[in-house]
């Protein structure tokens, strides 16, 4: 009797399928209007962000026009462009003046991202910035305030080597106070493990698209002629 | 239904300022300490994780409310959890369009919020069994609650592991910051030592009461 009872009280599958359908329905319908208002405001935080790194890492650029990267060539692109980009910057008299590229690699926490500038004709990564970082406060952060750290990037060598299929040296992070060549970085003491994947990310973007922009540094300094 | 009407307690401010002390989620409840002890490094990361908390919190007590009564109970876990996942996908999409910076160093503790225990139950504990307003008062107290520990413990973190409150300088340059306080050892030490003292305040507190009684059965013994 109580058995009977029991079931009589277990609602129906359908119920509860249906009641699943409905709060699964209701809550698509509230991510949905959420996602379409933010979407153009995040898109337009994000261009913010990138033009403020491109002009922090380029100084004295006043224009900037973005490449999609294609295989071993370069188009000019737009920033809704998906896919790997790079931005060119230009002085006040349209010169060229570098080039800002995105590496990323695991930190401490988290990936960390940052945009870098590289000056094809001297061969020297010149600065950088960091576009997302949840390092430790106090140690990994110290990657974007440690003044002998970031002298690393007064130049820094990156060039391309003859063959032009990678980078003439690989860019290391070594031990702090044992720098000895311009293409090795001095690491922080104490951030380590963050100086490393600064090392890492800019050797691993340096040794593939280094060489393709020596390939098309035409293209990036005369975009129009083209 | 109606005999969950008859069983509901009337609403009054208790509802309210319980969450904000008698039954504060992190210092007497305990709940919710991975985001309490992850994020509260800096005091602007606890304002963020505060307001995304009470955010998801607020909202997903007032749509469990609203519809608990058509939420069958052998299956109400996985509708609660859908109801929370869909408020935190929301924060997370909103603090992106607030401020990029915010999201980036709240990282993953965001979506995390989902697996926040304080969420969860509320909505089983109060939210599914009463009214919607008392829902949504009950769980902004709890929410301001849960705001007023994570400034307690990212103001005091951020002031001895950098001499700074809200990036603002404090001390002096020549203090020299307890870095341990901003790392993860430095949440545990300030937790232990916030709940130490608000111990030593309710130890004290029936210390008092007790010696208060037997006081007075003294003197209506000798009378």
């Amino acid at each position: 009797m109580s058995n009977a009872n029991e079931q009589h009280k277990f609602p129906q599958s359908s119920t509860l399928i249906t009641t699943l359908g409905v709060i699964a329905m209701l809550s698509g319908l509230l991510v949905v209007v959420v996602y379409e208002y933010t979407k153009p405001i995040i898109a337009e935080n994000q261009r913010i962000a990138t033009e403020r790194a491109i002009f922090k890492v380029l100084p004295t650029a006043q224009t900037r026009l973005t490449f999609l990267v294609e295989g071993q060539s370069l188009t000019v692109a737009d920033d809704k462009t998906i896919g790997e980009l790079l931005y060119a910057g230009y002085d006040k008299n349209n010169n060229f003046v570098g080039v800002a590229l995105n590496a990323a690699a695991q930190g401490y926490q988290d990936m960390v991202k940052l945009l870098y500038s590289y000056q094809p004709d001297t061969g020297c990564i010149t600065g950088y910035d960091v576009l997302k970082s949840t390092e430790t406060p106090g140690f990994g952060t110290k990657i974007t305030t440690d003044e002998d750290f970031l002298a690393n990037f007064n130049c820094l060598q990156a060039m391309v080597n003859k063959e032009q299929t990678g980078l003439e040296n690989i860019i290391k992070t070594v031990r702090h106070g044992t720098k000895q060549h311009p293409f090795e970085i001095d690491a922080i003491s104490g951030s380590t493990i963050t100086s490393n994947a600064i090392g890492r990310m800019l050797n691993q973007s340096g040794q593939k698209l280094h060489p393709l922009i020596i390939k098309n540094l035409s293209l990036l300094k005369h975009p129009k002629a083209k | 239904m109606s005999s969950l009407k008859k069983n509901e307690t009337p609403l009054t401010i208790d509802v309210f300022t319980a969450g904000l002390w008698k039954e504060n989620p992190v210092f007497v409840m305990m709940l919710g300490l991975c985001p309490t002890l992850a994020v509260t490094n800096t005091l602007e990361n606890s304002l963020g994780m505060s307001a995304a908390t009470i955010f998801v919190l607020v909202g997903s007590n007032a749509l469990v409310s609203a519809l608990r009564n058509l939420i069958p109970k052998q299956i109400r876990i996985i509708a609660y959890i859908i109801i929370i996942a869909t408020f935190v996908t929301m924060v997370d999409y909103l603090i992106q369009a607030i401020s990029l910076d915010l999201h980036n160093k709240l990282g993953a503790f965001i979506q995390l919020i989902v697996v926040n225990c304080l969420i969860l139950g509320r909505a089983e504990a109060y939210a599914s069994k009463n009214g919607f307003t008392k829902s949504v008062i009950s769980s902004l107290g709890m929410g301001l609650g849960f705001t007023l520990a994570l400034i307690a413990l990212g103001g005091v973190r951020e002031l001895l592991g950098a001499g700074q409150l809200l990036g603002f300088q404090v001390f002096s340059p020549n203090f020299e910051p307890w870095v341990v306080m901003i790392l993860p050892p430095g949440g545990f030490i300030v937790l232990g030592s916030w709940l130490l003292f608000f111990n030593y305040l309710q130890q004290r507190k029936i210390t008092q009461l007790i010696s208060k009684d037997k006081t007075s059965h003294c003197s209506i013994t000798s009378n």
